[in-house]
């Protein structure tokens, strides 16, 4: 059995009194993308920076690739890749400098490291970009220029926090295809997201987080299938009058969810509960018929929504 | 268990040096960027032993110098200047710059995700500002070679005096820039700054101020910088010399390690 990259036991977080990761235990496998799904809070980035040797943990065990990272900082840094949550590009340097300077940072050989920036760049697709200062860039740019740089050091384990967030659609996408082609060349991935397509996306298994602790983990199709059924009918009410409206559909599927403007039914066959609503006399504004999502294996693990 | 293996390419820098120097390389890469910079540091300095040396020496005519014999005020303050201006300068790098750093650019957020800790930066730190103050240092006994006809041989080792005090200073202003919490802290900075450059006998020697008075400027870091400067430039050293030296480097060592805590505390909460 190989050995994993990251291990997890009774792992937790502390700030003062408040307590931001409640023992969770996990652990990632080498060559898997690995995600962490879970609403604001959740202690999705207090755990990333656990097993990024930047954060001591409070309590439980860690180890990360087969080391204790409060003990072996600078060593286990060494062989990572961190994207933050938050950009922190060197602005005091243009696009090129900003990947060079990080390989020193590791000690990479200036002659290496030329050969490695363009590579990145390339990568990245900010070959053109070269010369421009950070703050020049766009939003999705400056993500790009981020995970090029995390990638400098050639790391085994890519530790990625909420990766896309607020990209558009198109830039999420490059983004996407990019993280698949460092899975491809045998990077493992820890991705942290509050987007279940993201998830769905990229991750082989995640653990669904909410207020410090694992809810569940599994594969997506299995979370799913675990959780909630195949099929969802979404009957949308016009006077927000969704709760009220729970109790006229009792009976028509295995399990309902009242939002304040929708109702949400769990089906295997989402056409024929449709039919069903309909027979009752029942007239939702608007009625969608879609597959079960991630979102859904939230809401019915916390009653509460990912993204609100 | 296995200690792990760096791959092919990525060496661990060893702890001591290589790692903080790879930070000091990337400073002294945006410093180029802006010459004025360099240039505004080595022309302050000048400008005063100018104003205050020459013009001012004019006036004042001599001064009594460590030994009692009279020297003329040009001699007298020129290496007080140079001991001030290397407390200014290491003051005003460390501390605007690595409040910057630390609150708003964030940059030291990604340096700690790679090897470097925050032991290495507050070393690089203070090692850059060392750097340049030697250089504006090195630079301004030159000046004042020139300016104020300092001959003694003596004066050579003003430098490693005035490099100690930018030292010490750069260790104290990182310190600061570790607990401020706001700009307007800087107010703060300059109220302990201030008055060190004022008092420390730098315009006149400390017989001219009351016992109590020449008690607490005896104790202050500057003096200890003004004090061993004037008597090398002066040629008149005495054993003191070696009391100051290590006042300020037990300032600067505990600056330092105080400076370690509280960045560990900051950037690795
Ligand atoms: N340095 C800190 N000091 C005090 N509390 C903190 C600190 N960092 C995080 N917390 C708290 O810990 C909890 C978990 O935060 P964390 O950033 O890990 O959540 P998250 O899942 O990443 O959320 P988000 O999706 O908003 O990024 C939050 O309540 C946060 O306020
Ligand atoms: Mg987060």
């Amino acid at each position: 059995m190989t050995e994993p990259l990251v291990m997890a036991r009774a792992l937790v977080k502390r700030f003062g009194n408040f307590v931001a990761v409640d023992h969770i235990d996990f652990d990632v496998l080498p060559g898997e993308a690995f995600g962490f799904l879970g609403p604001n809070g959740a202690g999705k980035s207090s755990t990333m920076r656990m097993i990024g040797a930047t954060s001591p943990r409070s309590g439980g065990e860690l180890r990360v690739l087969g080391v204790e990272p409060d003990d072996y900082g600078p060593q286990v840094r060494a062989r990572l890749g961190v994207v933050p949550q938050e950009d922190n590009l060197d602005t005091e340097l243009s696009v090129s400098d900003n990947l060079y300077v990080y390989g020193r940072y590791f000690g990479i050989p200036r002659r290496q490291l030329r050969q490695r920036v363009a590579e990145l760049l390339d990568f990245a697709q900010l070959a053109e970009r070269a010369g421009d200062r950070v703050n020049d860039l766009s939003g999705g740019m400056k993500r790009r220029l981020t995970i090029a740089r995390s990638l400098v050091n050639q790391p085994e384990l890519l530790l990625l926090d909420e990766p896309t967030t607020g990209l558009d659609p198109q830039a999420r996408h490059l983004l996407w295809d990019r993280l698949h082609r460092l899975k491809r060349s045998g990077v493992t991935l820890l991705v942290t997201t509050h987007y279940m397509e993201e998830a769905e996306q990229l991750c082989d298994r995640l653990v669904v987080m909410d207020r410090g602790r694992i809810a569940a983990m599994g594969s997506p199709r299995q979370l799913i299938e675990r959780y909630v059924s195949r099929e969802v009918v979404e009957l949308r009410f016009d006077d927000e009058e969704a709760p009220a409206m729970a109790s006229l559909v009792n009976g028509l599927a295995p399990h309902t969810e009242a939002l304040a403007d929708r109702l949400l039914l769990y089906t295997e066959d989402g056409d024929l509960t449709a039919q069903a609503v309909a027979r009752r006399g029942l007239k939702p504004t608007n009625v969608l018929v879609r597959r079960a999502s991630l979102e859904d294996v939230f809401l019915r693990l916390t009653g509460r929504q990912l993204v609100d | 268990m296995s200690s792990p293996a760096p791959r092919v390419g990525v060496t661990v820098a060893s702890p001591r040096f290589a790692r903080p120097a790879a930070l000091v390389g990337r400073n002294l890469m945006v410093q180029k960027a802006v010459p004025y910079v360099w240039a505004t540091g080595l022309v302050e300095p000048v400008f005063y032993l100018l104003s205050i040396g020459v013009g001012i020496g004019h006036l004042v005519g001599k001064m009594p110098g460590p030994n009692g014999a009279e020297v003329p005020y040009a001699a007298f303050v020129a290496p007080a200047l140079l001991a001030s201006s290397a407390m200014n300068g290491a003051v005003y790098e460390c501390t605007t710059n690595i409040f910057d750093k630390l609150h708003w650019a964030k940059i030291y957020r990604g340096v700690v995700a790679t090897p470097l800790t925050p032991r290495d930066i507050a070393v690089a730190e203070v090692a850059s500002a060392v750097v340049r103050s030697a250089l504006y240092s090195a630079a301004f006994l030159v000046a004042m070679a020139v300016l104020s006809g300092t001959r003694s041989p003596w004066a050579l080792l003003a430098l490693p005096c005035a490099v100690l005090v930018g030292l010490a200073f750069a260790a104290c202003g990182f310190m600061s820039a570790c607990y401020m919490r706001s700009w307007t802290d800087f107010d703060k900075v300059m109220l302990v700054q201030m008055p060190l450059f004022l008092f420390s006998a730098t315009f006149y020697p400390l017989s001219v101020f009351p016992r109590w008075l020449q008690l607490l400027v005896e104790a202050a870091p500057l003096y200890q910088g003004v004090a061993a400067c004037r008597e090398l430039c002066l040629g008149q050293p005495s054993w003191d010399i070696i009391g100051h030296l290590a006042y300020l480097a037990a300032l600067a060592g505990a600056a330092m390690a105080i400076s370690t805590r509280r960045a560990t505390k900051l950037l690795t909460p």
